[in-house]
Parts: structure tokens; sequence; C-alpha cells
């Protein structure tokens, strides 16, 4: 695949995780950061995304397992988790942990384990995309090309 | 004022998170600004009584060892009288308040975007001129 098949299939990868609700315009705002001296920028930021997301939903998995289980500390886990899906637009995992929040307040264990649940379902899903969006940045940059900027 | 027209401004990021350190650092970069980054409160505090002078802060709200509120109190205690900006995420409306009261400037919705900064970039390169 040359060049321009390899930006348009990742123009149109980028948009159709938009269009399906994965993402959202932060992700664009957080692209729009990335230039040619720093081509990496959104790999980093998306990477230190993955690494405090693999731990945060460690330490929730923990807290929630104990037979007194601290609201305060679940609630400030899913507190920055749905800071930094906000700050890279991950929209989906950012609408489960205000769910989360809801059950967090009414110390509603039940329904924390399903937020936990579903955090970790839509996390998995929207990593993988990432990492395909990702595969075929290298793939661009390998090719001696540009990374597109998405525009809604 | 920490720069003369001729220099770029200098702004200096308060945030124990390194997503958030990272997307900041570069957003005003991009805007023209050198960035010096701080892990808590206690580090900005520091920072600013050893002597070094910035024209804009970007202060967390949330964070361990010292948060914003009590950082923010002792910087202006201290007579820094450069911007300090608020950076929160969806946050009791009481603990905003209070943290505006500690001597803030603006308080914004993290994260920050180039639409959010714009008018208070502005208003820092106007009163620099």
């Amino acid at each position: 695949m040359d060049v321009n098949q390899l930006q348009k299939r990742f123009i149109d990868y980028t948009t159709t995780l938009v269009q399906e609700g994965f993402l959202d315009d932060q992700f664009n705002q957080l692209q729009q950061l990335q230039d040619e001296s720093n081509p990496d920028f959104v790999f980093e930021v998306v990477s230190v995304f993955f690494q405090d997301t693999d731990r945060l939903l460690n330490e929730l998995g923990k807290t929630l397992e104990l037979q007194n289980v601290d609201f305060k500390k679940v609630d400030a886990h899913v507190h920055q988790l749905k800071g930094s899906s906000s700050s890279i637009g991950a929209q989906k995992v950012r609408n489960v942990c205000i769910a989360f929040r809801n059950c967090c307040e009414e110390q509603n264990i039940e329904g924390s384990l399903r937020c936990l649940q579903q955090v970790k379902h839509e996390y998995s899903l929207v990593k993988n995309k990432l990492e395909y969006l990702f595969s075929l940045e290298q793939q661009i940059l390998a090719a001696g090309g540009s990374i597109p900027t998405w525009n809604e | 004022m920490a720069s003369t027209s001729n220099e770029k401004m200098k702004a200096l990021i308060v945030d124990d998170e390194t997503l958030i350190r990272k997307m900041h650092s570069k957003l005003l970069q991009i805007a023209g600004f050198d960035t010096q980054e701080a892990l808590n409160g206690k580090e900005a505090v520091d920072l600013c009584s050893s002597g070094a002078v910035f024209d804009i802060i970007f202060m967390d709200l949330v964070m361990p060892v010292m948060k914003g509120p009590q950082a923010t109190r002792l910087l202006r205690e201290m007579k820094v009288a450069c911007k300090i900006i608020g950076v929160t995420g969806q946050t009791e409306a009481d603990e905003i308040k209070e943290f505006r009261e500690a001597g803030l400037d603006e308080c914004l919705e993290k994260p920050l975007t180039h639409a959010k900064i714009s008018s208070i970039i502005e208003g820092l390169k106007n009163t620099q001129t």
C-alpha cells in the first residue's frame, strides 16, 4: 500500500471511531498538538493513558474486593480515570466513569462492580482500536509520509 | 513580569498527572511559551521561593503533598503577582469557590484547549508590549 492509501485509511479509520462514539473531538485536539518536530506525541500521551488505566483498573479491582469498601478511594480512582479518558477523548470510557461515580456516591457495591466490568470492557475495545491506529501511523512514517490530522 | 518583550513568556504547569502535564506543556509551547513543570503544589511554592519567576501558573486542584488552594494561598502570601489559573476536573462548586478565593485569576475545566486559553494568552501578550 502506498503512502496516500495509508493516509486515507488512517483518516477513514479515525472518522469511523468518532462516528461510533469511541473517540470525541478531544482526540482531534490531541492530534493537533502533534507536529513534525514531535511526530510521536499522540502515541506518547496515549501510552501514558494505557499505563495509568492499567494501574487504576488493577487498584479498583483490589479496593472493591475488600470486606469494607473504601468508596472515597474508589471515587478518587474513578475521578482520575474520568479525567484522563476525557483528556484523550476516550468518550465511552469517560461515560462509564460518570455512572461509576454515581454508584460510589450511593455506596452501591453491586453497581460499582458492574461499572468496573463495563469500564474494563470499553477500555479494552478502545485500546485495541487505538493500537491499530498507531500501527497505521508507524506504517505511514516508515513509508516517509506525515500523519494527517482528522477534522470533523 | 518574568520576561521582556524579546523573550518567550514563561509558564509553570502544576499537576500530579503525567498525561496532563505532557498535554498542557505542549499546548503552551505551541502558543509560544517556555514551560516548566511541578508535580504538586509544594514543588511550585519551592520553585518560586527559590527565585523562579513565571508569567503564568496553571494550577491543578487535587494533588498529593500540597493541593492547589493551599499552594495558591502561599504563593499570594509570598507576593507572587503573576496570573494563576486554576485547572480542575468537574468538581464540587464549594471546592472551586475555595480555590478561587485562595487567589486565582480564573478557573478552567480540564483538559485545556487552545480555545479555552487563547483570551488569557492574548491578555498576557498585550500587557507585555
